[in-house]
């Protein structure tokens, strides 16, 4: 415990500290992160943009995401992807400008990179990144065949997914400054 | 012991000698006896003047030895039904994707209590170990860098008052019939903290940022890792790493160990458990930002990016559910919030927008927080509506409902900063009205 003698020194020292450095002094500006590897970044990297940079190995079909699909999804977001209880991932098209609209990845996401990165940061819920990439890849081509923007022998990668046109691809207002 | 001061400066000469009170002539021996005999009755008898305390006033919390200390402070056990009204739209499937809105119409003051500051989680609240956590600043940078939290803890740091308030907030608002649940319920899709941690600016620099850096990616390490595109003008202007809340390191539901703060913008961009950034030339579209937080219209394009939060107002007392017991005065109370700066003014109306009077203001000297507002009221127990119409020193005017709903879709669920409207009946019921 301060006794009040030692409460007096310690506040005499800590103005004595003050006058002692003015606030004008210069310090050099702390720099406290630490370099990091590529290799490192890149199993941190799990963001695709619409141009598809970063999109990893692998491939799946249509008939592959069925049975994920199956597997892994259909519990929360229906038979087909109508939805219920999650957030129905199929229909909707041509529903935006009406009084009710449906908004699915088929309706409204504008970029089917988006669908790849969401599912594999993300999806199933209760069990985020446990699914491989080729896993990932096949759902995503049986989404976008639910909503028939690919065909039924579709097969999704790195190369195709990009070139993806999805149906609502111009239907944003970017209002950012 | 008023009474012996008083003989205590009178002379000596003058001090009475016949008036020494009911004990004068009871020695010890008596007393005992007659204490014994008749304590019952003492309390009714001369005995009672000065001689016992169990007669004076004080309630039994007086009368016993109060609780001890506690490590760690919790409301009086009289406010436990002060409590986050939670909406979770997918149940027990996914008991942590939804929210948790803040009791607005408890509450006083500009400051939300840590604890019932709103939530907003996408896949529940992780359990992170400070010792773990690391956050990687990487992509468009000259040197990309891992932060530890010991490191960012070490940074000198900056503290600022901001609300957040999530874009969905009063989305309950635009179902076709008003609900009837309290303020909160409604609106309280938003808090109100003291936010210190080190301005991103600073790890930007350190990282060397290239010049075609025009985007920020910011992602959490929840089990949904939320991303969001933040351009990159905000990230070097107000953006935090915040660090503590209220004084305290953030609350696990509010992003600890770390968390990104963006000022005045919807608060899903305001990304918790932050464990990466990465500077890119353009946005990444991610689900949040696509999917999500944006606004359709009602020929079924959709505004994108649309950050800043409008400017807004809400009375919280008296609110939806309470009840004006009897006619008379009432403070009306209220909190009023701009995302684009300062509320310059807060008009009230008690005749549903007929006549307005300018609110009196508390902490209208803060940009982007919250503002309290307060106007006397007379009651007169007719039917009353009571409005709030904010504006912000940019000229921007809370919109009416009607106005709002116009600019969009039906369906558009987010950015709703529409007139609030409570309406007091006769018998002084309040309810939620659209008006």
């Amino acid at each position: 415990m301060f006794t009040p003698k030692r409460l007096v020194v310690a506040a005499a020292a800590a103005l004595s500290a003050c006058a002692a450095q003015p606030t004008s002094a210069p310090v050099k500006a702390p720099a406290f992160g630490e370099p990091v590897s590529a290799a490192e970044i890149a199993r941190w990297d799990i963001s695709i943009p619409p141009s598809g940079a970063g999109l990893p190995a692998g491939s799946g079909s249509v008939k592959q995401g069925e049975a994920v699909y199956a597997a892994k999804c259909q519990a929360c977001h229906g038979a087909k992807g109508l939805g219920k209880p999650a957030d129905a991932l199929a229909g909707g098209i041509d529903s935006l400008a009406t009084g009710k609209p449906l908004r699915t990845v088929g309706s409204y996401w504008p970029y089917a990179t988006t669908l790849f990165d969401y599912t594999r940061r993300a999806m199933p819920t209760t069990n985020p990144l446990s699914l491989s990439n080729d896993e990932v890849y096949a759902v995503t081509a049986y989404v976008l065949y639910l909503n028939g923007i690919i065909g039924e022998s579709a097969v999704v990668n790195a190369k195709t997914l990009p070139q993806v046109k999805m149906p609502n691809r111009d239907g944003f207002v970017n209002v950012s400054k | 012991m008023e009474r012996k001061n008083r003989v205590a400066r009178e002379p000596e000469s003058r001090m009475p000698t016949g008036d020494l009170g009911p004990f004068r002539k009871i020695d010890r021996r008596t007393f005992l006896v007659r204490g014994a005999a008749a304590a019952g009755v003492a309390a009714s008898a001369g005995l009672a003047t000065g001689a016992s305390a169990q007669d004076l006033a004080g309630h039994p919390w007086e009368r016993v030895y109060g609780a001890g200390f506690t490590g760690y402070g919790q409301p009086a056990r009289f406010e436990q039904p002060v409590m986050r009204h939670i909406v979770r739209p997918y149940g027990d499937l996914a008991p942590g994707s939804g929210a948790a809105l803040s009791p607005i119409e408890s509450l006083e003051g500009i400051i939300t209590p840590s604890g019932l500051h709103n939530i907003r989680s996408h896949s529940g609240t992780p359990d992170i170990d400070p010792k773990q956590h690391q956050l990687l600043l990487h992509g468009l940078v000259s040197r990309p860098l891992m932060f530890s939290m010991d490191a960012l803890w070490r940074y000198p740091m900056t503290t600022r008052i901001y609300f957040l308030e999530c874009s969905g907030n009063s989305n309950r608002n635009l179902v076709p019939k008003p609900a009837q649940v309290p303020a909160g319920a409604l609106h309280g899709n938003l808090a109100c903290s003291e936010w210190t941690g080190v301005p991103l600016r600073m790890l930007l620099e350190e990282a060397g940022l290239l010049p075609q850096a025009k985007w920020l990616l910011a992602e959490g390490a929840d089990s949904a890792h939320m991303s969001r595109s933040i351009p990159i003008e905000k990230a070097l202007d107000d953006a935090l790493i915040a660090l503590y809340q209220n004084g305290e390191r953030l609350r696990p539901e509010q992003g600890y160990p770390v968390r990104l703060l963006l000022p005045g913008w919807e608060g899903n961009m305001s990304v918790k458990w932050l464990r990466r950034l990465k500077a890119t030339e353009g946005p990444t579209h991610t689900k949040d930002e696509t999917s999500k937080y944006t606004d359709l219209l009602p020929d079924g394009k959709a505004l994108q990016f649309t950050f800043e939060m409008g400017v807004k107002s809400v009375i919280t007392r008296p609110s939806s559910t309470m009840k004006l017991p009897r006619a008379g005065f009432y403070e009306i109370s209220g909190i009023a919030w701009s995302g684009a700066g300062r509320v310059r003014r807060v008009e009230v109306s008690t005749d549903g927008g007929a006549s307005w009077s300018d609110a009196v203001l508390h902490g209208e000297e803060r940009p982007k927080a919250l503002v309290r507002f307060r106007l006397p009221w007379e009651w007169k127990g007719q039917p009353a509506v009571l409005q709030s119409r904010a504006t912000d020193e940019k000229g921007n005017v809370q919109p009416a409902r009607k106005v709002w709903q116009a600019r969009y879709s039906p369906d558009n669920r987010f950015h709703n900063n529409s007139i609030v409207s409570w309406s007091a009946d006769a018998d002084g019921s309040v309810k939620n009205v659209y008006a």
